[in-house]
């Protein structure tokens, strides 16, 4: 029985359908400790206790969040399209679970091991913003219409310079393979990339917390602007699966900012999976202290720090480690 | 340059800032846990209006019915009702001009002479605090500081006539219950 599971987890077709299986769980999961852990990194820096009286230490608060919106009435507005409205929410999630696919958590724990894991991860990720595009134009709602264009704008403007620090990263390994790159980076801390790199890793830092449309750069779902953004129109779950869409992304781009630049797996003592889910959620947590901390950027800002100093700066990064490269080989 | 400058000077705010809430995360939290724990510092606090009693009887209040109370409220909450001794109809609105007995007024002798003190009694005085602004002007305008604000921040009710509070009963009844509290601390 078990030889026979080993067997069918070998092949291929069996591996990704157990790792989607897996990743699946794991996105649900991971929503649930988000909620949990932004909510209490909010409380914590204002003093607060944050979630409290639901279970001990409010540690089911997240599940009875989940239970209020799961429960809630779907609405959809008047006059809006409802092929659209209802494509949105689902379109922004079905991609998570592609993107989980190539990420390596540990040598042996990766979903699909293809050599192109990097394209893939950020070409799906893109389809996230089209997703929000139809939100916002499927909403009927002034609100959700702003919220769209400005998401489309953010997510056009900042794949540019994500594109380019990631690119400086592919240059010196040779590869699009994560699981490639992150091997490259066992051989000692100062072998990481984050320490050749550093400034494609702020860049890429900058720019993955502006493409999950976090704050600072939050200016799609802008609460004091415009409500809720895109999201404005949307109850129960089609709110709560672009919740956990946004969740999902963060983790996203802080394993690909942890397997580019942060050594991957790589640690002393602990199992690699360990060192991996420990750098992604201490940038996640980076994140959050970003969100508790700075005020949003205005539009017109927001696009100058891409386009007058995101962009050069990556290009320079991209020439100069292409220079490196022609003289030590 | 001048430019880059800036933007250096720009990211090493961003940098301080950053430095302050990783401070404020790790401070101790302020925040009392209610039902388990309660704040200490109502001193200052104000909740509704009480009575003062006198200092050698608790259990009547120090109001010597002069209406200034009533008259200044702007949200018009508080109602008071007394009578003077010897006339038994209490009076709701007027406190009538009543004049001192050295007084001799012309033509008076064929009326009855006016009492010697004239002793005023309070019937009753209701706070609606669902009105009440908490301004504190019944407070500061009091010639004897007969009204004080109590301490009281844990007020709930579900019905408006929770809040149409009997300002009086609720001085005697503290008195009768700090009264039957020192009897038996004194039996014991």
């Amino acid at each position: 029985m078990i030889a026979q599971l080993t067997a069918w987890l070998m092949h291929p077709l069996g591996h990704m359908i157990a790792a989607l299986a897996a990743i699946m769980a794991f996105v649900g999961v991971n929503g649930l400790v988000l909620v949990y852990m932004e909510r209490k990194v909010a409380g914590f820096i204002q003093r607060r206790p944050g979630p409290y009286e639901v279970g001990p230490q409010g540690l089911l608060q997240p599940v009875a969040d989940a239970g209020k919106l799961i429960s809630k009435q779907l609405a959809t507005p008047e006059g809006a399209d409802r092929l659209m409205f209802w494509a949105a929410p689902i379109l922004s999630m079905a991609p998570v679970v592609i993107c989980f696919l190539p990420i390596p958590f540990s040598p042996l724990l990766t979903g699909m091991d293809v050599n192109l894991g990097l394209l893939l991860i950020l070409a799906f990720s893109g389809l996230n913003s089209l997703a929000l595009c139809l939100a916002g134009w499927g909403s009927n709602n002034k609100y959700s219409l702003l919220g769209a264009a400005r998401a489309v704008a953010q997510a056009v403007a900042y794949e540019i310079p994500l594109l380019l620090s990631v690119l400086a990263v592919a240059f010196q390994t040779g590869s699009l393979n994560l699981s490639v790159i992150a091997q490259e980076q066992t051989r000692g801390l100062l072998s990481w990339n984050v320490f050749t790199h550093p400034l494609a890793f702020f860049i890429f830092f900058v720019a993955s917390v502006a493409e999950t449309n976090r704050s600072p750069f939050d200016l799609p779902e802008a609460e004091s602007e415009l409500t809720a953004g895109f999201h404005t129109e949307y109850s129960g779950m089609g709110f709560g699966l672009f919740f956990l869409a946004e969740y999902s992304y963060m983790v996203i781009v802080c394993a690909v900012a942890t397997a580019l630049f942060l050594g991957g797996w790589d640690g002393p003592v602990l199992p690699g999976i360990w060192w991996f889910l420990a750098k992604v959620f201490g940038l996640i947590f980076v994140m959050m202290w970003f969100r508790w901390t700075f005020p949003r950027v205005r539009f017109d800002q927001l696009l100058n720090i891409c386009w007058k100093w995101l962009i050069p700066l990556g290009l320079l990064n991209l020439v100069v480690t292409a220079l490196m490269i022609k003289l030590v080989r | 340059m001048r430019r880059l400058m800036k933007a250096l000077k720009g990211l090493w705010s961003l940098a301080v800032g950053l430095r302050i809430t990783a401070v404020e995360l790790i401070k101790p939290q302020i925040t009392v846990h209610y039902p388990r724990k309660e704040v200490d510092n109502l001193a200052t606090y104000r909740g509704h209006i009480e009575l003062v009693p006198q200092d050698e009887d608790p259990g009547t209040p120090r109001c010597i019915m002069c209406w200034r109370c009533v008259d200044i409220c702007p949200s018009r909450c508080i109602t008071l009702r007394m009578h003077v001794q010897g006339e038994e109809t209490g009076r709701a609105a007027d406190p009538g001009l009543r004049l001192s007995p050295d007084v001799q007024v012309p033509y008076s002798q064929h009326l009855a002479p006016p009492p010697d003190r004239i002793v005023r009694v309070l019937d009753g005085y209701r706070l609606n605090y669902s009105l009440c602004s908490l301004c504190g002007l019944c407070v500061q305008s009091c010639p004897v500081d007969a009204i004080r604000f109590t301490g009281n921040a844990y007020l709930v009710g579900t019905t408006r006539q929770t809040f149409d509070i009997d300002l009086l009963a609720r001085l005697q009844q503290r008195a009768a219950s700090t009264a039957a509290a020192r009897g038996a601390a004194r039996a014991a």
